[in-house]
């Protein structure tokens, strides 16, 4: 499978289904984990990594995590590519702007990705659309238990798995969520969650995860201590809050609707107009409407979209996902104005049928 | 980079997403670890993550102790892969995993501080490393080998990379 074929299909998240999938994108869990014999990624020589890739690698091909596995080598791709892959989540900021050897192994349904040499040897994760932790979980410890087996890891009697950073020590596992939440932003509640959340030790960040900004309303909730608590207690904390905050977003959603319906709807329905009239559009902006207009389908004000369409704008109106379907090197103001067209052509078919194929 | 709030150099580079807007704050050490500590306030320690821990500890450290002493142990070095305390302080990564043998007494409250607990308590897999000297003899081994080829000592370097193989090789069996 070639990576171009990545752009054809839907990836996993962008399916739109799953539990709960109007407000949870996805469910997601990441392992850190190093190769014994080698020094953390900071300390190692370009041939390290040349070696540490090569074992890693033949590990993972070996102890055959998918029947259908790509296996790109980062270090090689143009920036566009790499920047192709963190769009669609599969590798992060950090993969696409490092040094050195490095690569990505990923099935072809976009569930799962193992990113060799990144901040850490060895970085698995699987996700899958909607509010799903517990079968996230039980995937990526049958993928860490299959490669366990054909290497060995750096571990310690009592701290646990060895991370280059302390932050990540003992399970090594991030296990997030990324939520939508449009109405507990409207009605300026977002702060009072992310303090409530941050007195439980758990983490706020953007679209993008570390670093990154909220963009479209959108949060990654995750856990921040990795060491001293079972995995699946982990798994447990941050799935027993999700509820609660699908419950506070369902209810100002509704408060919304009840009290301000006319300017609830005004307000959905101005940014569908733009989506589809505009003629050159920021990605900023875009993801600013997309999510109302998400949230306007998921509260039954706009009828000729699905959840699906929606995210699946998101990511196609993305700045490398617009450069390979043009297949065009595109400046900023070019990719705004094939942004526009994008959206155009998409939203103004008449017919539902024509839309790209939901996966 | 500048400080935001002095001309030093800025290293610590902080996006706050707790306001309507992210607010992105680029300060020194110093300031940072004011910034970080105030705002803790009564919220658990590693709500800044390993920034905030960092710059706490660094603080902690320093009541009761002179510059000299706090250099001393800056100084002190991993004797697998060479890395100083202070290069880990500075890039917030560790050098190979025998640091956290090597660094113990410091990496001990730093982790508590973000973990709140020391141990743990998860999977673990099914086989161990074993003896962690064992271990870390090929990341030293390694390391002596790039020496030995930036020092031109290339007999020693290949005597080193035979000693390696037959070790991996041994391993692998």
């Amino acid at each position: 499978m070639e990576l171009k074929e990545l752009t054809q299909s839907s990836g996993e998240w962008l399916r739109g289904n799953g539990p709960e999938a109007d407000i949870v994108i996805s469910s997601r869990v990441r392992l850190a984990r190093n190769l014994a014999d080698f020094p953390f990624i900071s300390r190692t020589t370009p041939q390290d990594r040349v070696q540490i890739e090569r074992i890693l690698r033949d590990s993972i091909i070996a102890s055959q995590v998918s029947a259908d596995l790509l296996y790109i080598a980062v270090d090689e791709l143009e920036g566009v590519d790499r920047q192709l892959l963190v769009e669609r989540h599969l590798i992060s900021r950090e993969h696409a702007e490092g040094q050195g050897r490095r690569a990505v192994a990923i099935d072809k349904a976009e569930k799962f990705s193992l990113m060799i040499n990144e901040e850490d040897h060895l970085r698995i994760q699987v996700l899958q659309s909607g509010f799903n932790l517990r079968s996230v979980w039980e995937q990526i410890n049958a993928i860490d238990n299959a490669i366990e087996q054909k290497v060995t890891y750096a571990f310690h009697e009592r701290l646990g798995y060895l991370t280059a950073c302390p932050t990540n020590v003992g399970t090594g596992m991030r296990v997030s969520v990324m939520m939508h939440l449009p109405a507990l932003v409207i009605t300026r509640q977002i702060e009072k969650v992310f303090r409530s959340l941050q007195k439980i030790s758990l983490a706020v960040r953007g679209l993008f995860g570390e670093g990154s900004q909220a963009m479209g309303d959108f949060y990654q909730i995750s856990n921040q201590i990795t060491l001293g608590r079972s995995e699946d207690d982990l798994v447990q904390q941050v799935s027993d809050i999700v509820p609660v905050i699908i419950d506070y977003e369902r209810q100002a959603r509704q408060f919304l609707i009840k009290e301000s319906q006319e300017n609830l709807h005004d307000r959905v329905s101005r940014a569908y107009g733009i989506l589809r009239t505009a003629q050159t559009i920021s990605s900023e902006e875009t993801m600013h409407l997309l999510s109302s207009v998400r949230m306007g389908v998921n509260l039954g004000l706009i009828a000729d979209l699905q959840i699906a369409d929606i995210n699946e704008l998101f990511i196609h109106t993305q700045p490398a996902h617009l450069q390979k379907r043009t297949g065009n090197e595109l400046g900023s103001s070019d990719r705004n104005i094939e942004r526009a067209r994008y959206l155009r052509q998409y939203l103004n078919r008449e017919d539902g049928a024509q839309r790209a194929e939901k996966n | 980079m500048k400080c935001q709030q002095c001309e030093r150099p800025a290293t610590f580079h902080i996006t706050e997403l707790t306001g309507g807007k992210p607010q992105e704050l680029h300060l020194c050490e110093e300031h940072a670890r004011t910034y970080l500590t105030s705002s803790s306030g009564g919220e658990p320690a590693g709500a800044g993550g390993m920034a905030a821990a960092l710059a706490q500890q660094v603080q902690q450290m320093a009541i009761g102790q002179t510059a000299e002493e706090l250099a001393q142990l800056d100084q002190q070095a991993c004797p697998v892969c060479g890395i100083t305390f202070y290069e880990f302080r500075s890039q917030g990564r560790l050098g190979c995993p025998h640091d956290y043998v090597a660094f113990q007494p410091q990496l001990e409250p730093l982790i508590m501080n973000v973990h709140g607990e020391s141990e743990h308590v998860g999977k673990r897999p099914r086989c161990t490393p074993g003896s962690s000297e064992k271990r870390t003899q090929l990341i030293r081994m390694r390391r002596e080998m790039k020496e030995s080829i930036e020092n031109e000592k290339y007999e020693r370097a290949s005597e080193l990379r035979d000693q390696i193989r037959r070790i991996e090789t041994g391993q692998a069996s």
